[in-house]
């Protein structure tokens, strides 16, 4: 058993913006290709060219299709990583301490030289975030890119995860969740930033942003029929009213200065 | 508590950093290569660059995975089993290029045309044209006709410019964006960067899509249109924002031809002695051209019985045809929804006006105070253009962008240079060619009538792809995909050579891929070849290697030099002109060259003019010098940026030798900032105007006005009401009469008159995922376990009425020919269509892949269902499946039946294993460049 720290200095996280996130796997290869140069062993791939390739990746973007009582049915692209949860089960469950979360800013990493790659902590997160790396036999997950964030060979401008560096929709946001004035912190208040299955008690610090309403429009009562009006009765009388409009032109009065 | 571990916060990021350009897709974004050890450690958008503004796609990030991919060839390849086989052996640079020039120099001494070159998905065409002009051949082009030739054409045509690299939405003001038929992958961060950047305002997105993946998904409302209806429902936006007299008169006056006045007998604009355009003046009542100084044109004016554009659009459009009603079964869209977009667009255009405190002086000499917009933008690509009648539908999605008052407004949609560019700013095509002569002048144009079509003396087609003929007059892209199949039928005529860059022909990029394969490998009475020779460069080991007899590997785009160039299509954005390189960040380990270099020391061989001077001696020694001291015309080169002596000259100036320099030192590329005052109106804006000439794009100012009603349409309708020299053949007459309209209009997709709908009820589509792209480059390690499959998706309504299940498969059957595949429910789906993602199927033995890898035995391809040419009609001719004005390949047309059927052991039809000529990749990978 590992224990977690009772308080951290920060909460550093991210917000998930999920009515933005277009579902183009940006930030799934960004963070395959900065991981598997940095943080600890590579990130490997099995049968890279064969049939059934599968890799370690530390975060993937997941589809689903959502079909409302009534209208159409929506897609909704769900990125998924490590949530660096308060009350991490994953790091209590650890029999040897390499899971562990930083009591500095809440980071939850894992520590390979210890880990024997038991599978216990994979097996406690309900979130599905980590995965054994088969080449290796360590456990990798997300690090939230702690050797960029505080990197001082990285511009300052660079000092996030690649994940949010790379997004083109901007659907990913990185900050610290302690400090109410963050960026993080305003955008799940403004936006009603949500917990993923908060009923676990996991506590999760990073937030997702819901979908706005889609199709509101339909069977939406007319309010905008006035905006079509007809200016005649007959489509003759389109001509009749085109001379009319042309006395009115704005440019009228126009002169040659 | 437990302690931390001691852990590097700051470890060394890279040795470092090579700015460069990606090719992962066609969007051209900047990226920084950071390097270790020689080697590519990590690659990240660059921040300063104009396209991605550091972002980078999945694409991009993945590019280390591609330059080291097993699939990339390693030495020129000769052919020594027969085609399709993949038996070759290596070969010396030398001993290839002598084996082209023995092909090809024959050819330019006697028959220059025997040579056709095409060149796919190339990001070089102002070079590769200028290679194929020298040479003498007709016969050239790049893939814009498979592609997306109808909104390229339709945009320029109609107003003087059109989407992707020639404009883009007025992102910082927009309020409204719809966006209509755009594969994921289509110019991909900046649409992306758009969509964030206008939610993120609370502005609305409208989707019109048949499919709800991909941006549809962002969409705040989804019009889930039946394919082939788009210019249908645009039509019907048209006719109810006509009837409530939505439209911007004041714009539609002063910058279109709506008021221009129509010769009730001919059909064409009554113009004066100067050949200028006539409308009626508001203010004098009097006759008078468009463009002088004070004109207000009146729109409803009549003159002798002559009436206006803006009069024949109220006939046309507030007709019941185009009612919401009349359209609702058809397109699938309710006439509700139809009019509730019709009053949004209204509401947003004319209720949030933005208005900018911006002076500006149009080019009547007039003087405005402010630039008032339209907060209304929209794009489109490929979805809406590659059918039948796309470029009639494309042209009506201009003229509702038009009629709103919305293009090159703020809010709206905004050009970039060098666009605007009206059609008589473009050449039109050429193709006399005459034994050891340079072509007469570019290949490719924009017609203005019958006159300029590409036709022999005798009426018969001057290329090979029928491009600029009677089947297709407006074809300014070329027809790549008839381009192997004329020339295996020798309809116009037999070719001897057939010299083809990154175009995967006898695979995903060709209709009736098996049909294709087979004219590849027919030969003749003799034995011979009926395509005797044929060339083909990749820098990877595609599908259609195995079908060429010799083999010219390219390098990677991270090994290269190549130039992405304002004579070509540059990567300008709307506030500013840009171009940009690509450099090799990294050596080849290979025995390869890029394909650009090749075709330098192929035409110093030749000693083709333009590449050689007088004495037969090498201008160029490679590309890259081509790119620094090439001039097209004097001072004005393939970059525009560091000219003259001094550096400090843009746009015009002397070669400066050390310009790729420069260009790397800054970045990899140029901006030149558009002023304030030239921001938007850019048509009419003698600011601009001004600008672009002095930045070279154009030689004296070319302002124009947008062309609702297309002169150069009506031309070709008149040749085939019999008038004029040149007439077509009978049998074209009432195609012609009818398609070429000069007014856009809607007709059903040619697929459906040719064959039972009632048999063939579905619709079936492809797209491209936003983390692949075409089959340009090789199946990567990280991509393809994003999307190693690609079922048939499936709508709600067939799923239950077939009763598929899970892990069900379809037998799916076109006119043509019938595939069996494995089939997936898609609930956000057009209820009559099915699609795929295209390009995720592979021939086993391509690409490095195992043979069991699930791309050659799940995956597949929609490309056998479709044919390039229409079923027979009896009349003995060969009737290509493309759009009738622009030759577009009408892929979107095909049409389906679908049945339930027992699993096969994988996706039919399937194709035996070509022999790879460079092995299978590693079975694992755990990449790491660092220690």
């Amino acid at each position: 058993m590992t224990s977690l720290p009772e308080k951290t200095e920060k909460k550093l996280g991210l917000v998930i913006d999920l009515d933005t996130c277009v579902g183009c796997h940006a930030c799934v290869i960004s963070c395959k290709g900065w991981n598997t140069e940095n943080y600890g062993a590579p990130l490997s791939d099995q049968r890279p060219y064969g049939t059934d390739p599968m890799g370690t990746f530390l975060n993937r973007v997941h589809s689903y299709e959502v079909q409302p009582d009534s209208g159409q049915a929506q897609t909704v692209h769900f990125p998924k990583s490590c949530l660096h949860c308060e009350d991490a089960p994953c790091v209590t469950v650890c029999p040897t301490g390499a899971s562990y979360k930083r009591s500095e800013d809440g980071i939850v990493l894992v520590n390979e030289t210890d880990c024997i790659g038991c599978g216990l902590c994979a097996w406690a997160c309900p979130y599905g975030a980590r995965e054994l790396d088969q080449a290796e036999g360590v456990m990798k997950k997300c690090t939230l890119c702690v050797d960029r964030i505080y990197n001082e060979n990285l511009p300052e401008v660079d000092r996030e995860p690649a994940c949010v560096r790379t997004c083109p929709a901007g659907a990913r946001h990185f900050g610290d969740f302690a400090d109410p004035e963050s960026n993080v912190s305003k955008l799940t208040a403004e936006r009603g930033g949500m917990d993923l299955m908060p009923e676990l008690g996991t506590k999760p610090v990073n937030k997702y942003l819901p979908p706005r309403p889609k199709d509101a429009w339909d069977g939406e009562e007319d309010i905008l029929a006035p905006f079509l009006t007809p200016v005649a009765e007959e489509p003759s009388g389109f001509l009749g009213w085109l001379d009319k409009q042309l006395s009115r032109l704005p440019g009228d009065g126009k002169t040659d200065s | 508590m437990t302690v931390s571990p001691p852990l590097d916060l700051s470890p060394k990021v890279s040795d470092e950093v090579r700015k460069t350009t990606c090719y992962m897709c066609a969007c051209r974004c900047g990226i920084d290569v950071h390097l270790k050890d020689g080697k590519v450690a990590y690659i990240e958008g660059n921040r300063d660059h104009p396209v991605n503004q550091g972002v980078l796609c999945a694409k991009g990030s993945a590019g280390i995975m591609q330059v080291n991919a097993p699939s990339r060839l390693r030495a020129p390849l000769k052919r020594v089993g027969p085609r399709g086989s993949g038996e070759f052996e290596e070969i010396g640079w030398d001993e290839a290029l002598d084996i082209a020039v023995g092909w090809m120099q024959p050819l330019r001494e006697s028959a220059p045309e025997k040579l056709a070159f095409f060149t796919g998905r190339d990001q070089s065409q102002s070079f590769t044209s200028f290679w194929a002009q020298n040479f003498g051949t007709p016969n050239y082009a790049a893939h814009g006709g498979f592609c997306s030739v109808n909104m390229a054409a339709g945009g320029i045509y109609t107003m003087g410019g059109a989407f992707w690299e020639f404009g883009q939405p007025d992102w910082d003001h927009t309020k409204l964006f719809m966006l209509f038929g755009v594969a994921e992958d289509h110019d991909s961060n900046p649409i992306k960067m758009g969509i964030g950047k206008i939610k993120a305002r609370g502005a609305k997105v409208i989707g019109v899509n048949p499919v709800r993946t991909g941006y549809n998904a962002v969409a705040d409302e989804w019009v889930s249109i039946t394919p082939g209806t788009d210019g249908l429902f645009i039509l019907a936006l048209v006719h109810e924002l006509m009837k409530a007299g939505k439209i911007d008169l004041e714009y539609l006056a002063q910058y279109t031809n709506a008021p221009v006045l129509i010769d009730s007998e001919t059909g064409l604009f009554l113009r004066d002695a100067d050949d200028k355009p006539l409308v009626i003046d508001a203010v004098t009542g009097t006759l008078t051209p468009f463009d002088q100084k004070g004109v207000r044109p009146n729109l409803s004016a009549t003159h002798n019985g002559h009436r206006t554009v803006m009069a024949l659009m109220a006939e046309k459009y507030l007709g019941p045809q185009y009612a919401p009603e009349a359209v609702a079964e058809a397109t699938g869209v309710s006439a509700d929804k139809i009019k509730r977009i019709a009053a949004e667009l209204a509401r947003v255009a004319f209720e949030e006006a933005v208005v900018l405190d911006q002076a500006w002086t149009d080019f009547r000499g007039d003087h405005h105070t402010q630039m008032v917009g339209r907060p209304v933008s929209m794009h489109a690509m490929r979805g809406i253009s590659a059918h039948s009648n796309g470029f009639q539908t494309c042209r009506a999605l201009h003229i509702l962008q038009i009629l709103l008052g919305t293009v090159e407004t703020p809010g709206g949609f905004r050009f970039k240079p060098p666009y605007p560019k009206p059609v008589e700013a473009h050449p039109t095509p050429h193709c006399h060619t005459k034994p050891n002569c340079p072509l007469d002048g570019p290949h490719l144009g924009f017609v203005r009538g019958p006159e300029d079509l590409a036709l022999k003396e005798d009426g018969s087609p001057a290329r090979i792809d029928k491009a600029f003929t009677w089947e297709n007059p407006m074809s300014a892209h070329g027809l790549m995909h008839m381009v192997i199949s004329n020339a295996h039928a020798g309809d116009p005529y037999k070719i001897d050579t057939l010299f083809l860059y990154m175009a995967n022909m006898s695979w995903n990029s060709s209709m009736n891929t098996r049909g294709v394969i087979e004219m590849l490998t027919d030969t003749d009475e003799n034995g011979d070849y009926v395509i005797p020779h044929i060339i083909y460069s990749d820098a990877y080991s595609s599908e259609m290697v195995a079908y060429a007899d010799l083999i010219l590997p390219d390098t990677t785009y991270l090994e290269r030099h190549d130039c992405i160039s304002l004579l070509d299509r540059p990567i300008c954005e709307a506030d500013g002109a840009a171009d940009a390189i690509r450099w090799p960040v990294i050596e080849p380990d290979r025995d390869v060259r890029g394909f650009q270099t090749v075709l330098v020391q192929l035409a110093n061989k030749m000693k083709l003019p333009g590449f050689t001077d007088e004495t037969g001696a090498a201008k160029y020694t490679d590309y890259a010098d081509y790119i620094v001291n090439h001039e097209r015309k004097p001072g004005i080169g393939p970059l525009m940026g560091h000219r003259g002596e001094s550096a400090d000259e843009v746009g015009r100036g002397a070669v400066n030798p050390d310009q790729m320099d420069h260009y790397i030192e800054d970045g990899g590329f140029f901006v030149h900032h558009v002023p304030e005052e030239a921001s938007y109106y850019k048509p009419w804006n003698m600011a601009y105007q001004k600008w672009a000439v002095d930045l070279g794009l154009f030689d004296s100012p070319q302002p124009y006005l947008f062309q609702l009603y297309s002169e150069p349409m009506r031309k070709f309708q008149r040749a085939a009401e019999g008038h004029g020299d040149r007439q077509p053949p009978d049998h074209m007459r009432e195609r012609l009469k009818q398609v070429m309209d000069p007014l856009p209009f809607w007709y059903p997709p040619f697929e459906d008159a040719h064959i039972d709908i009632n048999e063939y009820p579905i619709h079936a589509l492809t797209q491209r995922p936003m983390a692949m792209y075409h089959s340009w480059g090789t199946q990567n390690a990280w991509l393809r376990q994003l999307h190693g499959e690609n079922p048939l998706f499936i709508p709600k309504e067939l799923w239950d009425e077939h009763g598929f299940k899970d892990g069900d498969w379809a037998r799916v059957t076109s006119a043509h020919g019938t595939i069996t595949v494995p089939v997936a429910l898609q609930a956000a789906l057009n209820g009559r269509t099915v699609w795929t993602w295209n390009a995720i199927g592979k021939r086993k033995g391509a690409w490095a892949l195992s043979e069991d890898a699930p791309e050659a035995s799940k995956g597949f391809l929609l490309n056998h269902l479709i044919h390039e040419l229409l079923p027979p009609k009896g009349d003995g001719l060969r009737w290509s499946n493309s759009d009738p004005i622009t030759g577009q390949a009408a892929w979107f047309d095909l049409r389906v039946k679908i049945e339930k059927v027992s699993a096969p052991l994988e996706s039919q039809p399937a194709f035996g294993p070509i022999k790879s000529p460079v092995g299978q990749g590693p079975g694992k990978l755990a990449w790491k460049v660092g220690k």
